[in-house]
């Protein structure tokens, strides 16, 4: 027992988690481009037009999966990220509009610059964040009740805030940031938040703290970590995030509406997911859920380019989720038993 | 099960258990099994003999491949090579259920209970009487309860929930549910490490009770004492190796732990005269209502002070409210005379104080994590932080200088701390709060579950960093340990502190009676 070499502070190469998710999703998209010559007759991934739609369409999700990631990590789970994309849109909205539109809601407060509205939604998303950790960490309801309270009410304060009358005619300042960078703009934010928050959660105490606390809550605390001020935090972050995606999305398209953002809490979960992030918390990393976003994304785009039927495509995205979950279940259970 | 295996064992208890009557000689046999994983021989053609109507102790450090025999015996691993005979008759055992049928029982260290469910129900699980529409017979089923628990002189409630019993008593429903199958072989994995002393007591009559019924029972122990009070034979395996069993009337500790370590040990307890200096923890009428009251006690530098009693005796409260884990109702806390306000384990670990808490899986490890960062936890707050980066590099250095330090057995620091052994996971533990340099490190039960070799450096290192001047405070379980490991000895009983014993006056006699009163 004694005759081991001793440890040292190199360490082995080891392949990422995340390099067979990579695999699937270039195995997804050589599957689509082989169907689109033999079905369609025309090649799906030489189309520039494509691509970026692709990756416009997972801009928004992606933004909010980064933070849904973290919730995750902490072994919470966050399902108001859609309402709170609705909620922070559409009042942020109501400060984005030009003084030429025909409807002003706030007719004092037009032509603002557009750094007041996007203030106004960041703050919104974190103050919708703030409650939700506030509610998981003082009154020890579990997350997912705190969330679920928080996509009903965020929804409804939505609709109230206008009548549900929807919201147009932004200033072409805060239209930037939807459209900026020649369109790609949704692209550089998600990019940009993604690499942010993949060193933040890599090489900052911030986020091994999220990792402790999600691997063992009580072993978290003892070893002196302030757990509630950490999930709140945590929880604001996400909320803010989710914020930022409504800014993104309302700006590229020019109108805000309470309806919007139904269903993004399950679209950045199943991203998470799909990205090898485990449920029970303490693993996965922000770069898996980014090519998790993208999966979703191509499979999306593979499926209306092959011209499936709809009603299909949820079918098999809800397939493909499970079988994520499976395939990760599947190999923790073999490293465990490799010991 | 079947009635007929009922009279069975009747008779067997009538007859008194004459293993010689038998037309096999031994209950259980293990011929050479060999069972590998990639990369590792767990065993290594291993052997092992049961005889029916006696305790068979199974003794070897953590990895030595107990366990994993104990998961061929029980149907969860299937051996490369070899065979398990029962009764003298070869067998297959495809799962733990077939294992189960056959007459193998198995309580496993963590007790396999469902926590909202009663007894009754736990018991007889997939085995409910029906009544004549097919649905559970709730007046039958607690009849067979109180029927297996008069055989067994265990005095529960067959309707109460699993979650409101204490260990001690959820072993006992796991014993009655293991007897219920009838079987002729129960596996025990170390059914004394989180029981009192009374507890144990209990369990060795329960223990005798199923001896003199005819079972082979096979007891997985890290305890010395329990092994020439409770076992007939032992068998003692090394890295995957049988290497012998023996009468254990023939032999003493030593030999048992030359063949357990393949060396000598030269001392159990290295304990040393160090110079001890000033108070450095001063506690003061600590009182948290309801769990205890009035606790003071002063720790010196370099001066290791052991708390002793019973489980349940308040003796991990008391660490916990010093640590601030659970902080107390009233009582005073001083740090080198300075009066300190602890709310919150960072308050404690800002003062210098570090907390290997008792329960390694519950609050210790990060089972998800590497080596790496278990190690590091408790240092990320401000040490190691720059702008609210962690350096990586310094960190990673010396992190990987600690467990060279404490011999942690891994291949590197990326390991998940899941696939340790109890010994190196616990050692791990540790290294994350000497990384903190502590002043004062309380230690719970440092050595439950670990085997020899590695209880032998945990105490060496102990003895040196109260050599180093840190002021330490142990609590443990073990007398022995706790009377060769201290300076002085706190004893506890029902959240009182009922005597403070110097070195010279302390031993086994006196504890139990402060500890029991």
């Amino acid at each position: 027992m004694d005759a081991k070499t001793p440890l040292s502070a190199a360490t082995k190469k080891r392949l990422p988690p995340e390099f067979s998710i990579l695999l699937v999703l270039v195995g997804i998209a050589c599957l689509f481009e082989v169907l689109g010559w033999f079905l369609v007759g025309q090649s799906f991934l030489a189309n520039m037009s494509r691509l970026q739609i692709i990756i416009l369409q997972v801009s928004v999700i992606g933004i909010i999966a980064v933070g849904v990631t973290q919730v995750i990590i902490t072994g919470g789970i966050d399902l108001s990220s859609g309402s709170v994309v609705a909620m922070s849109g559409m009042i942020a909205a109501t400060f984005a509009q030009d003084a030429n539109w025909p409807k002003i809601i706030h007719p004092s407060l037009v032509d603002l610059p557009f750094i007041v509205p996007l203030f106004v939604g960041l703050a919104v998303g974190a103050a919708a964040g703030f409650v939700n950790g506030w509610l998981i960490t003082k009154t020890k309801i579990p997350p997912f009740i705190a969330t679920l309270g928080m996509m009903v009410s965020a929804r409804g304060i939505a609709r109230w805030y206008t009548d549900g009358s929807p919201v147009s005619g932004f200033t072409e300042s805060f239209a930037m940031i939807g459209n900026g960078m020649g369109r790609w703009m949704p692209v550089v934010v998600f990019l940009i938040v993604a690499l942010v928050f993949h060193i933040v959660m890599r090489y900052t105490r911030f986020g091994k703290f999220t990792y402790a606390i999600g691997a063992n809550p009580q072993a978290a605390r003892v070893s002196g970590i302030n757990i509630d001020a950490h999930l709140i935090k945590v929880y604001m972050i996400a909320g803010l995030l989710a914020g930022l995606a409504a800014m993104v999305a309302i700006a590229r398209i020019k109108t805000a509406q309470a309806g919007m953002g139904m269903m993004y809490e399950l679209d950045a979960i199943a991203a998470a997911v799909i990205g090898g992030v485990s449920l029970s918390g303490g693993r996965g990393r922000i770069t898996g859920t980014v090519i998790g976003a993208l999966i979703l994304g191509v499979m999306l785009s593979g499926f209306t380019f092959l011209r499936v039927d709809a009603y299909y495509q949820d079918i098999i995205k809800g397939a493909i989720i499970v079988a994520a979950v499976v395939v990760d279940m599947h190999r923790q259970n073999k490293r465990k038993k490799a010991s | 099960m079947s009635s007929a295996s009922i009279s069975a064992m009747e008779e067997t208890s009538v007859n008194n258990a004459i293993p010689q009557s038998r037309p096999y000689e031994y209950a259980l046999e293990v011929v050479d099994v060999r069972k590998e994983f990639p990369g590792v021989v767990a065993l290594d053609n291993v052997q092992l003999k049961i005889r029916p109507g006696t305790v068979h102790a199974l003794m070897g450090e953590n990895g030595a491949g107990k366990s994993t025999l104990m998961k061929v015996i029980a149907g969860i691993y299937h051996p490369d090579r070899g065979e398990v005979r029962l009764r003298g008759e070869p067998v297959t055992l495809a799962t733990p259920l077939a294992a189960q049928e056959a007459g193998i029982a198995m309580i496993h260290q963590e007790l396999l209970l469902m926590d909202y469910m009663t007894v009754a129900e736990n018991i007889w699980i997939r085995r409910e009487p029906k009544n004549a529409f097919g649905l559970v017979d709730h007046a039958e089923m607690r009849r067979m309860t109180v029927e297996l628990f008069d055989r067994l002189n265990i005095n529960l409630d067959p309707d109460v929930e699993i979650s409101e019993l204490s260990v001690a008593n959820r072993q006992m429903v796991e014993i009655a549910k293991a007897v219920s199958f009838n079987s002729d072989v129960l596996i025990m994995d170390e059914p004394t490490s989180a029981i009192t002393e009374t507890e144990v007591a209990h369990l060795f009559e329960i223990i005798r009770d199923l001896r003199l019924q005819g079972i082979g029972i096979v007891y997985i122990t890290h305890k010395m004492n329990e092994l020439f009070e409770i076992a007939d034979e032992f068998s003692v395996f090394r890295d995957g190796q049988y290497i012998g069993t023996h009468l254990s009337s023939e032999v003493n500790r030593d030999d048992i732990i030359r063949m357990m370590v393949g060396r000598d040990i030269s001392q159990m307890f290295p304990k040393e005269e160090v110079e001890i200096g000033d108070v450095v923890l001063s506690v003061k009428n600590l009182t948290r209502e309801g769990v205890f009251r009035d606790v003071s006690f002063d720790v010196r530098a370099g001066e290791i002070l052991g708390l002793a009693g019973l489980v349940g005796s308040g003796r991990s409260d008391v660490a916990e409210a010093v640590f601030g884990v659970k902080t107390a109702d009233s009582g005073t806390i001083e740090i080198n005379g300075e009066r300190v306000d602890i709310r919150e384990p960072h308050d404690a670990i800002a003062h210098g104080m570090a907390f290997l808490t008792e329960d390694r899986k519950e609050t210790g490890c990060f089972l998800p994590l590497d080596i790496q960062e278990n190690v590091q936890s408790a240092v990320i707050h401000d040490a190691f932080v720059k702008n609210g980066f962690v350096q990586e590099q310094a960190l990673v250095e010396q992190s990987v200088d600690i467990c060279n330090k404490l011999r942690v057995k891994t291949p590197d620091m990326h390991e998940c701390i899941e696939n340790l052994s109890g010994g190196n996971q616990q050692k791990v533990l540790i290294g994350r709060w000497l990384l903190t340099n502590p002043k004062i490190l309380i230690l719970d039960e440092p050595t439950r579950g670990i085997d020899v070799g590695a209880k032998a450096e945990i105490h060496g290192l102990i003895t040196q960093l109260a050599h180093d001047g840190v002021a330490v405070i142990m609590i443990s379980s073990e007398l022995p340990e706790v009377l060769g490991m201290s300076d002085r000895v706190l004893v506890m009983h029902e959240g009182h502190v009922t005597g403070i014993l110097d070195r010279d006056e302390a031993d086994q006699v006196k504890i139990m009676d402060l500890a029991a009163q």
